[in-house]
């Protein structure tokens, strides 16, 4: 699904990525590790195309993510969802139209959206505060709003950039299963993070990285850095 | 926006949109708070300039025009012209392009005005007694439609000019060449007035939408974490802009309706203090064009905070 073909990036001449060869396919559960800096979020901003590959390219199914045009890569992000450690919601909008926003930016109808955005509230366990802002909300639940938001669409892919990075373990905890379950209804999640217990948590695939190269590429990892 | 309006005919999917840009840019608007009475006070600011310039301009016309007024130009015919040539003269100086107005003065009536004039002046009046005949000649007061043509009207009585020989005898004088300092510097003064309102109101209007532009980049570049998560969300250029455009519209419109109210008090303020001095009453002129002053107003504000909204998110929008 997902294909990294010698990607190296550099930033004003210092490499972060280098030599990266990397394969996903569907419905995997991919951990990305490694301490700040080792270049987690600079891989998942190739695939979303906010950054571009020094050299190299990345491909999603058969297309070069880099070469699509404005109007293709608004219609590839689609199917992507994403979640950040900060959150990243519309400050200016309700719990409800963060998620209807998603829905409507993909053109879907009314009726759609008064129907999935309830039961994707009720799938993170926000119902009863739609029509709260993001500032009312507490960190966990920002996430699971987030999380909400990234697969109201249903996605092909989710990426998690440190979703569990400004949360506690209770919530980090909640956030995890949350991403597992997505996870086994089909839909490919891309996690990065650098917390042992979130790794020893998920029990899948865990690519680790270091100063800008794949160190280790294990099936069924464990958290070794 | 216009693409936005054209394509709401096509299919209901794009009406649906249009209604969510709009409902979206209208809680942005209500929402944002303190941002939203910064770029309502910025544009109420610059509108508030633009109306004061036109009434600046209105004001400057009617006092060039009071001056224009003043200037003239007075044929002194001899005092045995006939009146049937005097009147021959008239209406051929009415054929002229450059004449606007012709005021004929007879012997009598410039006699009585004469003795009006100076009715505390015994002495005059009784030397004025002594005399048999009337002294005073007939006038023909001409009034040009601008003060440059003055020049050509007057050489129309010298001898290069249409008139007959036989006509210009009866001219005694022409007082343009007394007046022809005084009147050249008018000229000169009025076209100057012209072009520095001209500049100035240039200058003024420019600052003013300076300042709103990028009073405006500066909202939407604190939006810009805000633009690139709806970018990541999906959600295509138009969909993303639509929003702020209709924000930077409502901006317009509250910014004009509360400069036009602004303006009543004003232009009351303005005609009872001044109109005197600038020859009009502003809250006549302002009652006058009320209506044409608003849709300026409107039309201003809504132009400048959708065109500035378009420039200043199309930086985001970029990949």
């Amino acid at each position: 699904m997902i294909y990294f073909n010698n990607v190296t990036k550099k930033y004003s001449g210092i490499i972060c990525l280098e030599n990266i060869n990397i394969s996903i396919t569907q419905g995997e559960f991919v951990a990305i590790v490694g301490h700040s800096g080792a270049g987690k979020t600079t891989l998942t901003k190739l695939i979303l195309a906010e950054e571009c590959p020094s050299e190299g390219e990345v491909f999603f199914e058969s297309t070069d993510i880099h070469k699509l045009s404005n109007k293709d890569l608004t219609k590839f992000r689609r199917k992507v969802g994403i979640v950040f450690q900060d959150f990243r919601l519309l400050p200016n909008k309700t719990v409800y139209e963060n998620i209807a926003f998603a829905m409507e930016a993909v053109d879907k109808d009314e009726e759609d959206i008064k129907e999935d955005v309830p039961r994707v509230l009720e799938l993170v366990g926000l119902n009863g505060k739609e029509h709260n802002f993001p500032h009312q909300l507490s960190g966990g639940e920002k996430q699971r709003l987030a999380i909400a938001r990234a697969i109201i669409t249903q996605p092909d892919l989710i990426i998690a950039d440190e979703p569990t990075g400004n949360l506690d373990p209770i919530n980090t905890n909640e956030v995890v299963n949350l991403l597992k379950k997505i996870n086994d209804l089909g839909t490919t999640v891309i996690l990065t993070t650098h917390n042992r217990s979130v790794i020893d948590q998920v029990k899948k695939r865990v690519i680790t990285l270091e100063n800008g190269k794949v160190v280790r590429d294990d099936k069924d990892g464990k958290y070794m850095l | 926006m216009i693409r936005m309006v054209n394509i709401c005919y096509n299919s209901p999917m794009h009406f649906i949109k249009l209604k969510r840009v709009i409902v979206s840019g209208y809680r942005n608007f209500t929402r944002s708070g303190f941002t939203s009475f910064a770029s309502v006070l910025i544009m109420t600011i610059t509108l508030f300039v633009i109306t004061s310039l036109v009434f600046i301009q209105a004001a400057l016309n009617s006092s060039l025009n009071d001056i224009k007024e003043k200037v003239d130009v007075t044929v002194y015919f001899v005092t045995d012209a006939p009146e049937s040539s005097i009147e021959s003269i008239e209406e051929s100086l009415k054929n002229l392009p450059e004449v606007s107005d012709i005021t004929y003065t007879s012997q009598d009536q410039a006699l009585l005005e004469f003795k009006e004039k100076h009715s505390n002046d015994y002495l005059t009046l009784q030397a004025l007694d002594e005399l048999d005949e009337n002294p005073l000649g007939a006038t023909l007061n001409i009034k040009a439609k601008d003060p440059s043509q003055y020049e050509s009207i007057s050489k129309y009585f010298e001898n290069e000019g249409t008139l007959s020989k036989g006509a210009l005898t009866i001219v005694d004088k022409v007082d343009y060449h007394q007046n022809k300092i005084v009147i050249d510097r008018l000229t000169s003064i009025i076209n100057g007035a012209k072009k520095l309102g001209f500049a100035v109101s240039f200058v003024l209007v420019l600052i003013s939408l300076l300042i709103t532009f990028s009073t405006v980049r500066l909202i939407i570049y604190m939006s810009r974490e805000e633009i690139g998560v709806m970018k990541l969300v999906g959600a295509g250029e138009d969909y993303i802009r639509g929003p702020f455009i209709v924000s930077g519209v409502i901006v317009g419109v509250i910014a004009s309706i509360i400069t036009i109210l602004l303006f009543i008090p004003v232009s009351i303020w303005m005609g009872n203090q001044m109109t005197d001095f600038i020859g009009i009453n502003l809250f006549t002129y302002y009652k006058a064009n009320f209506f044409q002053l608003f849709i300026i107003m409107l039309g201003s504000g809504a132009i400048i905070g959708s065109i500035s909204s378009i420039f200043a998110i199309h930086k985001y929008l970029k990949k």
